[in-house]
């Protein structure tokens, strides 16, 4: 069965027709050749996939595209305008945190996503007292035990986790002074 | 993937006619464990309703005190709601312990309650599996048991349930409220979910084409003090091995009452029934945290590779105890 969808990817408007059966990820890749998410496993265990959907981070391997007809998403490669760097993607330059650059545009929309939950006040499984509400003006403070738990779902068979958490870390740092 | 018809549902009436009036049909949540099963072979739906923008995307507070969850409301939603936070830091616990950030913001507490076991060879198609194949066998009896159950397994089927919400919810007592084709009704979610027995294909006591709605929590003033411990083989994004979810109510030197429930153990969240009689009027204590648990114990039954999973339990449940007594035992 087909059915017309239409997505905002990377700020233009897509329509297209897609098989019920094809995923998010291979709509964006296959259908309208946005590459920057990438596929790693398929089966939402990496990570690599991951956008932001409607300004959340998600994976899109397991996302049915119809069921996301309207959405607005943004992957890595627009999460700054043309030819700009956003500050995650210079911190990844300038601390190095990757290698092969396979897994990176998931990383990068997944840290954005890490940046507004912590500013929204979202506690992780590391967070000490998730009871105390009182405190949601950018709380909890993204220390490395934080960003190593909220990036948990993202996969790197490089194994740059050190300089991607001081990547993630340096830009958390530079959000709350 | 077989070829399917996907519809969005306009209503949980019409919702519910559809799916209940076709064998093949099934409600999609978010897809994170549904799409996955497609993918696999593992389910071959011919028609998918999404149920997802159905107005069920809300936690509300109930009259009497408690919280009425909708089952379409995100468990990332979910775990960050302040009234949960605040009220029920038990489940927002495990919740937070479940799965990455990006997949917990598609997952919806429908689709988490009804999440498939992530037992190896019911994930793959080529090996025998009575729950996805009645009267196969079952591979796990004999193979990789590592993440099997250890209580209430049958000789069809020692899967556990791998959902960590679930055992929150259970241990505060939730009910789920479900729309069939005949009306409502509400299920305890500690009876929501099946032990094998001799039918491990059906996973819940819920009929063809019953919609959930919402979950809903009871006031309970103690599950202010609760907690949830995940054991598993790294720091995060991992299925538990072991899990624990405990709300404790001292008075006066003495437990007044106290909820367990364990994870990672049964076909089922495993609650707790004969530790919890156990430790009620008792002192909290380390030693009699760690009879109760033994008693909870006793019948275990593991398998080749699953043995460590009985003293595991035991002492997760007696050091959530100790924690949530507030004392330092050892
Ligand atoms: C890599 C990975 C790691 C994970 N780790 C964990 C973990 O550590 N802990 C954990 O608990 N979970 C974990 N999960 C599982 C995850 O929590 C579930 O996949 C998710 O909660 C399912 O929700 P969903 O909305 O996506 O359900 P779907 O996949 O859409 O649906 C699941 C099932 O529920 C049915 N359904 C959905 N909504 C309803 C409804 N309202 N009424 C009736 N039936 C309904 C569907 O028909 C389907 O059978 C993990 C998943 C992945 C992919
Ligand atoms: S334990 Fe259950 S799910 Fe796993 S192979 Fe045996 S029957 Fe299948
Ligand atoms: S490709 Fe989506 S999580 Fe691996
Ligand atoms: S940089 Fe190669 S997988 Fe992460």
């Amino acid at each position: 069965m087909e059915a017309e969808i239409t997505l905002t990817v990377d700020g233009a408007r897509r329509t297209l027709a897609v098989d019920t059966r094809v995923t998010l990820l291979d709509a964006l890749r296959e259908r309208l050749g946005v590459t920057s998410p990438k596929k790693g496993c398929g089966h939402g265990q990496c990570g690599a996939c991951t956008v932001l959907l409607d300004g959340r981070r998600a994976t899109t391997c397991l996302a049915l595209a119809v069921a996301h007809d309207g959405a607005r998403i943004t992957t890595s490669a627009g999460l700054a305008g043309t030819d700009e760097l956003h500050p995650l993607h210079q911190a990844f330059l300038d601390h190095d945190g990757f290698q092969c650059g396979y897994c990176t545009p998931g990383q990068i929309c997944s840290a954005a996503g890490v940046l507004d939950e912590a500013e929204r006040g979202w506690p992780s499984a590391v967070t000490a007292n998730i009871t105390d509400i009182t405190d949601t003006a950018g709380a909890p403070a993204l220390d490395a035990g934080e960003i190593r738990e909220r990036m948990s779902g993202n996969l790197c068979r490089c194994g740059a986790y050190p300089n991607i958490v001081a990547a993630v870390a340096a830009v958390a740092e530079g959000r709350s002074r | 993937m077989i070829p399917f018809d996907y519809r969005r549902a306009e209503d949980t009436d019409g919702a519910v006619a559809t799916v209940a009036g076709n064998p093949r049909a099934a409600f999609l949540g978010g897809g994170t464990n549904l799409v996955d099963h497609m993918k696999l072979g593992v389910a071959e739906p011919e028609l998918l309703v999404d149920v997802t923008r159905l107005p069920l995307d809300r936690v509300d507070r109930l009259p009497g005190g408690g919280l009425r969850i909708g089952a379409a409301v995100r468990n990332s939603d979910l775990a960050a709601d302040h009234d949960v936070r605040e009220r029920y830091p038990v489940l927002s616990q495990a919740l937070l312990a479940g799965a990455s950030g990006q997949l917990r913001n598609l997952a919806t507490t429908g689709g988490n309650l009804l999440q498939r076991t992530r037992c190896v060879y019911f994930q793959d198609v080529t090996t025998p599996c009575n729950k996805r194949e009645p009267g196969q066998g079952c591979s796990a009896l004999e193979g990789y048991s590592r993440y099997h159950a250890v209580l209430g397994a049958s000789r069809h089927c020692v899967a556990v349930h791998p959902s960590d919400m679930a055992v929150a919810l259970t241990a505060l007592d939730a009910g789920v409220r479900v729309q069939g084709p005949d009306g409502e009704r509400t299920v305890a979610v500690a009876d929501l979910h099946r032990l094998p027995g001799e039918h491990p294909e059906w996973d819940t006591v819920l009929n063809h084409g019953e919609l959930i709605t919402a979950v809903e929590l009871p006031e309970l003033p103690m599950a202010a003090r609760s907690r949830y411990r995940k054991v598993r083989d790294r720091a995060s994004y991992a299925f538990a091995l072991v899990s624990v979810a405990a709300a404790l109510d001292l008075s006066g030197g003495t437990i007044r009452d106290v909820r367990i429930a364990l994870g990672g153990v049964a076909h089922k969240p495993w609650r707790a029934t004969l530790a919890e009689a156990a430790l009620r009027g008792a002192p909290p204590a380390a030693d009699e945290f760690r009879a109760a648990a033994e008693a909870e114990l006793a019948d275990a039954q593991p398998l080749r590779d699953n043995g460590f999973k009985v003293p595991m339990a035991r002492n997760t449940l007696v050091s959530v105890l100790s924690e949530l007594a507030g004392e330092e035992l050892r």
